[in-house]
């Protein structure tokens, strides 16, 4: 289980969290929403330790975030970036099987070239792509050898930052139903943070809406329709007005 | 009124400048800890050997050949104004050995290998590589930064020495086949007047200078802003940065080695 409790973190005049709450149970998908500039990817990555909160605790599986063995901490999670994040100097295959050629994780190079172009073949990629480097892909492509990537090592927990970014609906579409099968079928805790109403309702298993800063409204995907909130019905509906600024 | 707000904006300065080389000696501080504990990188580590030691051999050689065949020149026309022509080879050892092959190697290098770095970095950090390294338990000071000053610490010495023995030799032949000195002779003097010190300050000088370039391209990019901005800036500032320092670490390490 994550949690995070009464999370702090600004940037100069600007706090961007205000206090934020957050539970998400082992093994579940939970998808977090919110405008531009809401926070969304600093909570993330308040919790990866990428950034550090200004006040508030965050404990995976009761282990405090801060403390103990970092690179224990973060052998657990995968991460798929909004960009890619793909290492333009290093074939494909380098980039998916980059935790197992060094660290704590390291295979031989031929099995780890194996298990790379074995993700590669599960995100739907053939093996002709191992050897290209990642400026030759398309976009779609790239968010697919990102995701290769990020489970590559099999890791408990995977972090999506805005998956389908970028991406025109079909590929939207393919990424969803990759990230749900593969968090379905590896057990693992997902969290997803996105704009995208199709990926919110293709991903989650719970939702919880972000914004001014905390969590305004949180529940089962089910339950997101029939809320009552304001903030999430103008969010999920797309209104230009209600309680959320349009101009903010 | 004016005069203490004039004050007060000139502390503010200081301090940010103070500031700014603090940052830059803990940067510096950590990156040389981070070339002695494991885990090591060596692919890393060739890759950038070869980037800065081969591929810059010929700017290396281009400079200091050209630039010894003018210092040549220079002298010799100098010298003819109080009938000391004969000191040409002399001059050139000394001027291409203790100053100028060092100080051109290292804004050479300045120019090419720290902007090369800084605007690699720092796109991998706008792009989110340097965090998608984290999240794959790898420190970016030991993989990105570590390899490419170890590097820079043990090629630029070499590429000082490369170009001091270049900048000699075109000196020597623009001396031998223009100025109408004999060769055996050019070479005898060349060899007697120089030192064990003169070379010794060379190549300390040229590791000193790689040091510094391969820092400040690693320091800028690390802390570079954001989008295509942020990039342009922190490749011209490590430029900057790097070729300030090489001259201003050329004057007191040539002070030092005058000491000694």
């Amino acid at each position: 289980m994550i949690r995070m409790e009464n999370v702090h973190k600004a940037f100069d005049d600007n706090r961007v969290l205000r206090g934020m709450n957050l539970e998400i149970p082992k093994g579940t998908s939970m998808v977090v929403i919110g405008g531009s500039g809401t926070g969304k990817s600093v909570a993330l990555k308040c919790i990866l330790g990428l950034i550090t909160p200004d006040s508030g605790k965050i404990h995976v599986d009761g282990q405090d975030a801060a403390q103990g063995d970092r690179d224990a901490f973060l052998a657990r999670f995968g991460m798929l970036f909004q960009g890619g994040a793909l290492f333009d100097s290093l074939p494909v295959w380098q980039n998916v099987a980059f935790r197992l050629l060094r660290g704590s994780l390291k295979r031989p190079v031929e099995e780890a070239r194996e298990i790379a172009i074995e993700k590669l073949r599960r995100v739907g990629l053939r093996e002709n792509v191992a050897d290209r480097f990642p400026a030759e892909l398309s976009g779609g492509m790239q968010k697919r050898v990102g995701l290769a990537r990020a489970i590559a090592a099999e890791p408990e927990i995977i972090f999506f930052d805005e998956p389908t970014t970028g991406l025109d609906p079909i590929m939207s579409g393919v990424i969803n139903d990759l990230i749900r099968e593969i968090v379905t079928e590896m057990g693992a805790t997902a969290m997803t943070i996105t704009h995208d109403m199709s990926s919110v309702r293709a991903i989650a298993d719970n939702v919880a809406m972000l914004h001014d800063g905390v969590i305004q409204w949180t529940g089962p995907v089910s339950e997101m329709d029939a809320s009552g909130d304001p903030y999430l019905e103008q969010f999920i509906h797309g209104r230009a007005e209600g309680p959320i600024e349009a101009v903010r | 009124m004016n005069l203490f707000a004039g004050l007060a904006g000139l502390g503010r300065s200081v301090l940010t400048l103070l500031a700014a080389f603090g940052r830059v000696a803990l940067f510096t501080l950590d990156a040389l800890s981070h070339i002695v504990r494991p885990p090591f990188y060596p692919r890393e580590f060739g890759v950038a050997l070869m980037h800065m030691g081969w591929l810059s051999l010929p700017v290396v050689g281009l400079t200091a050949v050209f630039t010894g065949g003018a210092l040549a020149l220079q002298i010799y026309a100098g010298g003819a104004r109080f009938n000391a022509e004969a000191v040409v080879p002399q001059i050139v050892a000394i001027g291409m050995v203790r100053e100028l092959g060092p100080v051109l190697v290292g804004l050479m290098i300045a120019a090419r290998v720290t902007s090369s770095i800084a605007a690699e970095i720092a796109t991998m950090k706008v792009t989110e590589q340097i965090d998608a390294l984290v999240t794959l338990s790898t420190h970016p000071m030991k993989y990105l930064v570590a390899p490419r000053v170890l590097a820079a610490l043990l090629t630029v010495p070499v590429l000082v020495g490369v170009g001091d023995v270049i900048g000699v030799a075109g000196g020597y032949v623009v001396a031998t086949e223009n100025l109408g000195f004999n060769a055996a002779a050019y070479l005898k003097n060349t060899v007697d007047f120089l030192e064990p010190l003169d070379i010794v300050s060379s190549l300390v000088k040229g590791a000193a200078f790689g040091v510094i370039a391969a820092v400040m391209g690693c320091y800028y990019g690390m802390t570079s802003g954001r989008g295509a901005q942020g990039v342009g800036r922190a490749t011209k500032g490590s430029v900057e940065a790097a070729a300030v320092l090489i001259l201003a670490a050329n004057f007191v390490l040539t002070g030092v080695f005058f000491s000694i």
